[in-house]
């Protein structure tokens, strides 16, 4: 279960995967409200609870949030900036139970990172963080999504992972949903760029073996297959939302038509068995062609519902990606169009400010 | 730490952040771990059970192929399978 507990965040990185309009502080549950629905993911079979946001340390109860988790026998993972954090937090963090800490990275060098994530100092302060997780003994993750502006540095982020003492470490190519489907022009890199990279993170496996891991999100747009998207839909893992909206991904509310509950009104078992948004997509049969007869269905379910509906305009075809796609020329036509070498200016990343009413 | 120089002598341990745990829903074993979880065998239970830091990797095939009157060297051919593939996965270290 990933729990976005808020999307509020000091960083505004211009590949978030937040819905392009998000909901601000007055909005958002309740600490109770969020036990209560950890108290619930417990007793349905829930093992891990991925603490996220925006940035989850922006919510003054996460240490509360954290103890409960712990107390409900569920491994909580802290999915962080690390921005907001403050040692002694990190310490409460420690000792109310938290399990692994997944820290954020721009760049291997300071001055890229803190341009991308728009955030003078954050290099240095995810520096101080990494080496508080580390000292603590608990594991930590280091994520780095690349694309156009530190594509050259993906395999160099590997070995700044190892040198932060990290077990594992996510390189994921952008995944172009929310604001960087919006920013694609700006963060597209080149095929070349994307298979040296690729090739070069690949490399690095070996060179690192049982040192760390290396889970490795490859590059939608330049791929042959389209990926296992969130394993399935409604499969294994589920989304709740800062305002209690259970979805199946991040993306899941661009679908038009489909039908969600939320968590402050209906029981959470009752949201991830019944809603008719998880259950429009669940297993093969809502399957077309290629898909429905593809010896590869029950491997990467046909890829992406979000992607589908945003580049083949309907949700239950075959994800472009997927080179059996009809439409699959499209997305080297798209890759090839917005992908250069330079690196420009980015919409970056933010709450809008409320909206004021109509005719006022 | 490679499984290499892993001998009889070498005390396994489950890492930080990385548990075993009953799962009452599912009505088996798991291995908990950063992003992971692995449903576990009677027998792998067991084996992990007694990577407390403390037992000799020996010892534990000895009580193993006491437990279930197996040939030692079998019982000492899937304990070193399954803790190589964790070593590998950072989820286990040794003494």
């Amino acid at each position: 279960m990933l729990a976005e507990l808020t999307y509020r965040c000091p960083l505004s990185c211009p590949y978030c995967s937040n819905p392009l309009e998000m909901s601000g502080r007055d909005a958002e549950m309740s600490t109770q409200e969020w036990k209560d629905i950890f108290s619930q993911a417990a007793e349905i079979g829930v093992l891990h609870a991925h603490l996220s946001g925006g940035e989850p340390a922006s919510r003054r109860d996460l240490l509360e949030l954290v103890a409960h988790c712990a107390q409900v026998g569920l491994y909580s993972n802290l999915i962080t900036s690390g921005v907001g954090l403050t040692q002694k937090l990190f310490d409460d963090l420690v000792a109310a139970g938290l399990d692994h800490v997944q820290l954020s990275i721009q760049d291997a060098e300071p001055e890229s990172a803190d341009h991308i994530g728009g955030y003078r100092g954050g290099f240095a302060k995810k520096l101080e963080v990494a080496g508080w997780v580390a000292a603590s003994g608990m594991p930590l993750t280091v994520n780095a999504v690349i694309h156009r502006a530190n594509i050259l540095h993906a395999a160099e982020m590997v070995d700044f992972a190892v040198r932060l003492g990290a077990r594992r470490i996510e390189i994921a190519h952008a995944q172009y949903y929310g604001w960087a489907l919006r920013n694609r022009a700006h963060l597209m890199p080149t095929r070349e760029q994307s298979e040296q990279a690729y090739a070069e993170v690949e490399a690095r496996r070996a060179r690192y073996k049982g040192r760390i891991v290396i889970d490795h999100v490859a590059p939608d747009y330049h791929a042959k297959y389209p990926k296992p998207c969130m394993s399935g839909w409604g499969r294994l893992t589920f989304n709740v939302t800062p305002t209690g909206k259970v979805l199946p991904c991040h993306a899941a509310e661009t679908i038009p038509g489909l039908e969600f509950w939320s968590a402050r009104e209906k029981t959470l078992s009752a949201c991830w068995n019944e809603s008719p948004g998880f259950n429009a997509y669940r297993g093969t049969d809502w399957m077309k062609e290629p898909c429905r007869s593809c010896e590869r269905r029950l491997e990467d379910f046909g890829g992406c519902r979000c992607q589908a509906l945003a580049l083949a305009g309907d949700a239950s075809a075959t994800d472009p990606i997927c080179s059996k796609s009809p439409l699959h020329n499209l997305i080297g036509e798209i890759a090839a169009r917005e992908s250069s070498e330079k690196v420009e200016g980015f919409a970056p990343r933010r709450i809008a400010p409320a909206k004021i009413a109509d005719g006022v | 730490m490679s499984e290499d120089d892993f001998s009889g002598d070498s005390r396994p341990y489950l890492l930080r952040g990385v548990r075993l745990k009953h799962d009452q829903v599912r009505k088996c074993w798991v291995l908990l771990a950063p992003e992971r979880f692995l449903r576990l065998n009677a027998i792998s239970v067991d084996i992990l059970q007694r990577c407390d830091g403390a037992a000799p990797l020996a010892r534990i095939v000895a009580e193993l192929a006491e437990k279930y009157k197996a040939d030692q060297a079998m019982v000492e051919r899937d304990v070193r399978a399954l803790l190589a593939g964790l070593l590998e996965k950072r989820m286990l270290a040794y003494e």
